[in-house]
């Protein structure tokens, strides 16, 4: 488990970077919250420099989009999904779990 | 329709092979490739595979999975040299005839260079993955003095590159202001100051006179042995007088469009082969995309739009034009490619995103950040209306923009007389 930052430094819309072994990225999407790998499956650019709309980021190189919730491009040029990480909040601390990877949707 | 030729094995080629495929397509693929190799990634050439950070392998755009989905017939390491236009008959250069219900013409763009100098050791363009092998064997053996001919996105790349690999770098560039029509002079004059600002010198407003050359010993004495010219490169003569010293040249001065094959087709190749918004060429069962290709715009005229993007984004519609036999130019009513430009520059550690089409004199203001700071996002208008948005290490605020952009320029369209014919 890997702490990030408090629930109050991650407001609605907003995403921060966790450099975890492999970069990771955590999302606040309209009050939940959101892991997935920073960088965009297709080529190297960091998704939490995306731009978030409801439950979708889009990768800021090449405009892939990806959903929150499973991972997957919603169309090309991404074909390949990203990964998915459980988000823990251990009081007012958001938490992600890298050992943990969410199977693939 | 039971067989398709897709002309070109890039990025263009393949991603209208795939679609193809998405669409329902379960009739033969034959895919004809000028260069050997499966499709790749050319935007990293001149970035991180010149600077030995990936290999080829990672350049790939397909998988093996991907590419057996496909399942195209690959004619590659062939060019194109003629389409006939009653029968649709490719010619390859071998004497090949592939004949087929239907073409794509993704044959890309070629490096433009100076007249007279392809046979001089040292000198080289950078569009294909042998280009790049090239100067990065070019630039590894000892330290080469390099001299970047254009300091356009390729040419400002590749400066950066050399930089990055401790090579003494200069760029010259024929205009007062680097990029000044394609991100006006203000932004232009910025990214002429990312050289100056990492110590790499830079003339601007400098006329290339010539080279001047000197035998070729041929012992790869001045860091290039895989060129064989009877001449090599000393220096780059201005057209002023001045004479800058160079073991290697890099001629970035753009590219121009793979249509010679096309010549006496039938199909448009006045500035590119000239398609209807749908991608439809002048033949029927023929259509056109990526950098070979100008699509006509609902709001009139026509263009091409040489970027990563766009041959990405026209290919879903080029592939159902082809597929339905119907064209944009007759229902009016099919979706059309993004007509909004976008593409990136890496360059040192800085990345340039442009979308749209401002003009030189379009008004500038900042909406993010500073000039001064190398890092911002900036609008272009033109009389009150939005035409293009720029950033520098502003990925998020540019990516709002760009969508605002694309859908005022959509709501024009539709709003314009043009739209309904």
């Amino acid at each position: 488990m890997i702490p990030v930052c408090t629930l109050a430094e991650l407001p609605p819309g907003e995403s921060v970077r966790v450099l975890a072994p492999r970069p990771v990225a955590v999302f606040n999407a309209d009050g939940e919250l959101y892991a997935i790998d920073d960088t965009c499956s297709h080529q190297d650019a960091a998704l939490s420099d995306g731009w978030l709309e409801g439950c979708l980021i889009e990768c800021p190189l090449h405009a892939a989009m990806f959903d929150l919730r499973t991972g997957m491009p919603t169309g090309p040029p991404a074909r390949r999904p990203v990964r998915t990480y459980p988000v823990v909040l251990v009081g007012d601390m958001i938490h992600v779990d890298t050992s943990v990877r969410e199977p693939v949707a | 329709m039971r067989a398709v030729t897709v002309v070109g094995a890039g990025l263009a080629g393949w991603h209208a092979v795939r679609e193809l495929r998405d669409q329902g397509f379960d009739g033969t693929i034959t895919v004809i490739g000028a260069e050997p190799q499966r499709p790749y990634d050319r935007p990293p050439l001149s970035k991180r595979f010149l600077r030995g950070e990936i290999d080829e392998a990672e350049l790939a755009l397909a998988d093996e999975a991907e590419l057996a989905e496909v399942d195209a017939h690959w004619r590659t390491g062939r060019r194109a040299v003629r389409l006939d236009r009653h029968t649709r008959t490719v010619e390859l250069d071998d004497g090949t005839l592939i004949a087929s219900d239907g073409v794509v013409i993704a044959t890309g763009a070629l490096a433009r260079t100076l007249p007279g100098l392809t046979d001089v050791a040292g000198v080289h363009t950078l569009r294909t993955l042998a280009d790049a092998r090239a100067l990065r064997t070019a630039l590894t053996e000892g330290t080469p003095r390099t001299v970047v001919i254009g300091a356009g996105f390729v040419g400002a790349e590749v400066a950066a590159t050399c930089h990055a690999l401790g090579l003494p770098v200069t760029v010259v560039e024929a205009l007062d202001v680097p990029l000044a029509r394609v991100l006006g002079p203000t932004v232009g004059a910025i990214c002429g100051e990312l050289h100056r600002d990492h110590g790499v010198t830079m003339h601007c407003g400098f006329g290339v006179a010539g080279l001047r050359t000197e035998p070729n010993r041929g012992d790869g004495a001045g860091g290039d042995t895989d060129r064989t010219g009877s001449t090599r490169v000393t220096a780059v003569l201005g057209r002023d007088g001045r004479e800058l010293a160079a073991d290697v040249v890099v001629i970035g001065i753009g590219s121009r469009p793979a249509v010679d094959w096309l010549a006496g087709s039938g199909v448009d190749i006045a500035d590119g082969v000239g398609c209807d918004a749908g991608g439809a060429t002048a033949l029927p069962g023929v259509v056109a995309l990526g950098d070979v290709a100008r699509y006509a715009d609902p709001a009139g005229g026509s263009r091409r739009h040489e970027h990563w993007t766009a041959a990405v984004e026209q290919a879903p519609v080029a592939v159902r034009t082809l597929l339905t036999g119907r064209s944009r130019g007759e229902s009016g009513t099919d979706p059309v490619p993004n007509r909004v430009p976008y593409f990136w520059s890496d360059q040192y550690s800085t990345r340039i995103q442009l979308a749209g089409h401002p003009d030189a004199d379009d008004d500038l203001a900042v909406v993010e950040g500073s000039f001064a700071d190398r890092d911002f996002v900036s609008v272009y208008r033109r009389q009150g209306r939005l035409t293009g948005v720029v950033a520098m290490n502003r990925g998020r605020c540019f990516t709002r923009l760009r969508r605002e952009l694309r859908a005022e320029v959509e709501r024009a369209v539709e709003s314009s007389p043009a739209a309904s014919t």
